[in-house]
């Protein structure tokens, strides 16, 4: 897919205290939807997923005292465009001691375009074990769907055209928590 | 056939014209003569190699006594010898003079055939030297090229033995027990490639006992392809000595060295092998200073399949022909005394070819070549004269161009191209 | 990324590091029960073996598989190898067959190199000649820093018949590459010229393995073939094995964090007595399991991308 140049103009969708409200409704989102995060796991997508997961189980475990396992899936392996590109360096795939199987998972990734993330995702999944559910969450749904998938969680939909990419940048990875829209703009 | 070079530089000097008429140089030239405008060109006596390998009878695949004969004139070659090991090896007068006469027929250059030492190659027991010296092919140099006359004994006799027709041997310098299996130059690159070492010592012990052989039975000694600075040194001190002892160095050894094996390819395999830089610098001293006699080619073609293979598999051997005065004009420059005596007239006198290595003045056979210096050339395999494409200095741009080749007053290359 | 394993000397180490993490990550996926992984599905690697080597071939062929990569064994028995033909011709075979990877094991040092300039595809070195054995060096350096954490700084001897082994060549080039000082160790017979000037200036060489041991975090044993007695390397086995042997006396000689490696197939009671070889210390079983997540790496770094 193209992508705008590096000194394309840009703007803030999410400053840092926007993002923060955001991550704490998703948390408040998974808390209502799985009644309460019991037999639950979060499962960061390397690289932003897997702070983001780790801030969502602090947050739930701020408001109610739940301790949901975290852990992170690398889908490297299991990306169909990795002959597309130069040869990537493997993230960590790390799962929770008490594993997957029979537990409701949730991944947990930066933004949702394609699906194809997705996809790679539940392929790599299967290999690993058998959970009793799969559910999505995600910081920012920017459309141009190319599979049929959707997110359980979005903590904020922004439309863009396909000449636009979003950038999410989190203290962890980046040093700073901000969303950007780069590119397309006047 | 009459011609008149006109305008031509003999060995540099100033312009002139040059005449030759029935075969040699002469005052005049007759009416109807054939005028080449030879402003720029400079006129050497042909050039003779003492170390050829022309493959016949028994490789025709790689070079026959024609192609090879052809390459020869190319390079600006009126006479090149014929080394021994081909099959059956010239260990007899019939094979001798069956190479000799092959070379006549091809009638570009004289072959001078070489006769093996020993039977066969082998190392055990004398050849009939005096049969091949009394042959039609006259053969004075004998030599077991490819191996060495390891035994000290034999080579004794050898060299005693050939005095009696003042013949020579010309020794593959090479202790076979310590180079079992070598590759390369054994030092630092060998290390790094894996590649069983050839040491310099192999080639020097070799030398230092074949001189003292030679001065203790008052024999004349020929030292082939020397590649080492040890090797100079040894010869330096016996040549000091008063020892009968004549060496020639390669054009590759004047220019190569072992860090082409870097990448594996076989083109740059040679037997001895390719040496340091500092080997490199030693020899050319040494070829400055007389101590080394004669660049000869070592001229080697080998089939393709025996060098697109693996390192250890493929021959050793390069061409050498068709490229060694552009490699020594590239070295040395336009030092065309030195160019003259170190690729004709010492070479013709160690081989005993009294036709050659003249000094171009009237009376004289005409055996001669033409080569314009200003030239510079791209060495392209697929151009070629020989049936054999192993030229390592393939891509290079080298000085120097042979436009014309006359061999006893008849042209064998003109133009830059073999009349036949 | 690079294109080829031909030599250690191909890996920068940045390069040489990639590899060792992404093993790291490959081992962790193999611990689990679905062994598969589909990152290499539709392409093919030629195991080419000119030398038997069951070993080294099954530790290729493992990890092209676990990648989900289609994998032809050409062996040189039984084939058109041992027929005489040339090893250009069967690149040309492979070339037509659409290998993306060969791997080859070939009793000529620099078989690999020629390859490489015949085949499209990747090259991955399996052992040449007397020249080189890199995704050994990888294993071995994978080895050392699970057991020991690190590899700058590291002080690893390499003791035994230097001058004819491709791991000691191999191994020499990655550890310096990465940091490591190592020392060769023999007599001086088996310790090839100018071996810093050719390998790294890391380098040194001792003659004295009492001396090397107590200052060494890494001790690697090296195959020592009997046969070299004939050709004069030393005098007898036995003198050998007291000299440079590393048997329950000289171990303890080591520091107490010290481990003890072997590329295999090892001579127990030549290079290393039976109870150092089964000791705790003796990473020996370790290297074989870390062959495959290695090898894996390797294959996905050359394969994996465009």
């Amino acid at each position: 897919m193209a992508q705008p140049r590096a000194d394309a103009p840009s703007k803030i969708i999410l400053a840092d205290s926007d993002l923060h409200r955001v991550v704490d409704r998703i948390a408040h989102q998974i808390l209502e939807k799985t009644s309460g995060a019991t037999g639950t796991v979060l499962l960061g997508i390397p690289t932003r997923g897997v702070p983001l997961a780790h801030r969502l189980a602090a947050r739930i475990h701020a408001f109610e005292g739940v301790d949901v396992p975290v852990g992170s899936l690398d889908i490297t392996l299991y990306r169909d465009d990795l002959r597309l590109k130069a040869t990537r360096a493997l993230g960590k795939t790390e799962l929770p001691a008490g594993g997957i199987d029979g537990l409701r998972i949730i991944l947990v990734d930066d933004v949702l375009f394609s699906g194809r993330s997705v996809r790679a995702a539940l392929d790599a999944l299967k290999d690993l074990g058998r959970p009793s559910s799969v559910q999505l969450a995600v910081l920012v749904d920017r459309g141009h769907r190319q599979l049929p998938i959707r997110a359980d969680y979005v903590g904020k939909n922004i439309p863009t055209a396909l000449s636009e990419s979003v950038k999410v940048a989190l203290t962890e990875v980046d040093g700073a928590d901000e969303v950007r829209l780069i590119g397309g703009l006047k | 056939m009459a011609y008149l070079l006109k305008d031509v530089s003999i060995l540099g000097g100033s312009p002139t014209d040059l005449a030759i008429v029935d075969g040699v140089i002469a005052g005049d030239a007759p009416e109807g003569a054939e005028v080449i405008d030879a402003t720029g060109l400079v006129a050497l006596p042909g050039l003779v190699d003492v170390h050829t390998h022309l493959r016949e009878p028994g490789r025709e695949d790689a070079e026959t006594v024609e192609t090879g004969s052809r390459a020869a004139a190319l390079g600006g070659y009126t006479a090149v010898c014929a080394m021994a090991n081909t099959s059956p090896v010239a260990d007899t007068a019939g094979v001798v003079e069956q190479v000799w006469r092959l070379g006549r027929e091809a009638g570009l250059v004289d072959v001078q055939p070489i006769g093996a030492v020993t039977i066969g190659l082998a190392g055990k027991q004398l050849a009939e030297l005096g049969a091949m010296a009394s042959s039609a092919a006259n053969v004075r140099i004998f030599s077991d090229d490819g191996f060495c006359v390891a035994d000290p004994r034999l080579m004794r006799r050898a060299l005693e033995y050939v005095k009696a027709f003042d013949g020579v041997i010309a020794q593959h310098a090479e202790e076979p027990r310590l180079t079992e299996g070598a590759q390369m130059h054994e030092g630092e690159v060998s290390t790094r490639l894996g590649l069983t070492g050839w040491p310099a010592v192999a080639e020097e012990a070799i030398i230092a006992r074949d001189v003292l052989l030679a001065e203790h039975v008052g024999s004349r000694l020929h030292v082939c392809h020397v590649s080492t600075a040890g090797s100079v040194e040894v010869l330096r001190q016996a040549k000091a000595r008063g020892v009968r002892v004549t060496a020639e160095v390669t054009p590759h050894h004047l220019l190569l060295t072992d860090e082409l094996a870097a990448g594996y390819d076989p083109v740059f395999k040679v037997n001895p092998p390719l040496r340091t830089r500092s080997d490199v610098e030693a020899l050319r001293q040494a070829l400055l200073d007389g101590v080394i006699d004669v660049v000869a080619t070592d001229h080697a073609p080998h089939a393709v399949q025996d060098k697109e293979c693996e390192w250890a598999y493929a021959r050793p051997g390069m061409l050498g022909l068709e490229t060694a005065l552009p490699i020594v004009l590239s070295v040395f420059g336009e030092k065309w005394d030195l160019i003259a005596d170190r690729m004709s007239i010492a070479p013709a006198r160690i081989a005993g070819l009294t036709g050659h290595g003249g000094d171009l003045s009237a009376g004289t056979p005409a055996n001669l070549t033409l080569v314009d210096p200003s030239a510079r050339r791209v060495v392209d395999p697929a151009e070629l004269a020989s049936r054999s494409r192993n030229t390592p200095y393939a891509g290079m741009t080298l000085p120097g161009r042979i436009v014309a080749t006359f061999l006893r007053g008849e042209a064998t290359v003109l133009d830059g191209k073999a009349v036949k | 990324m690079i294109k080829h394993l031909r030599s250690a000397a191909d890996l920068d180490a940045a390069t040489a590091t990639l590899i060792l993490d992404t093993a790291a990550e490959m081992a962790a996926l193999s611990g689990r029960e679905v062994k598969k992984l589909p990152a290499l599905r539709g392409r093919t690697v030629v195991n080419l073996f000119y030398e038997d080597s069951t070993r080294t071939r099954i530790s290729f062929e493992a990890a092209a598989k676990r990648l989900s990569a289609d994998v032809i064994n050409f062996s040189a028995k039984g084939s058109s190898v041992s027929k005489g033909e040339s090893l250009k011709d069967t690149a040309l075979t492979l070339q037509a067959m659409g290998a993306d990877a060969v791997v080859i094991r070939h009793s000529a040092s620099g078989a690999p190199h020629r390859l490489a300039g015949w085949v499209d595809g990747s090259v991955v070195n399996a052992g040449d000649g007397t020249h080189e054995h890199p995704t050994q060096a990888l294993l071995d350096a994978y080895t050392m820093r699970s057991r020991l954490g690190r590899l700058d700084g590291l002080r690893v001897a390499i003791v035994g018949d230097v001058l004819h082994s491709r791991v000691a060549r191999s191994n020499v080039l990655l550890l310096t590459t990465l940091g490591a000082q190592v020392t060769v160790v023999g007599p001086p017979t088996l310790i090839p010229l100018d071996v810093a000037a050719a390998l790294s200036s890391r380098t040194r060489v001792s003659y004295d393995l009492d001396a090397v041991l107590p200052d060494s975090d890494v001790v690697m044993m090296l195959r020592v073939q009997t046969e070299r007695m004939q050709d004069s390397y030393f005098p007898s086995a036995r003198e050998y094995s007291r000299r440079y042997g590393l048997d329950m006396p000289r171990m303890k000689k080591l520091p107490e964090h010290a481990i003890v490696m072997h590329p295999g197939p090892m001579n127990r009671g030549m290079e290393i007595a039976p109870e150092v070889a089964d000791s705790p210390r003796s990473t020996i079983v370790e290297q074989v399991a870390n062959g495959v997540s290695v090898r894996m790496a390797v294959l996905y770094l050359l394969l994996g991308g465009k």
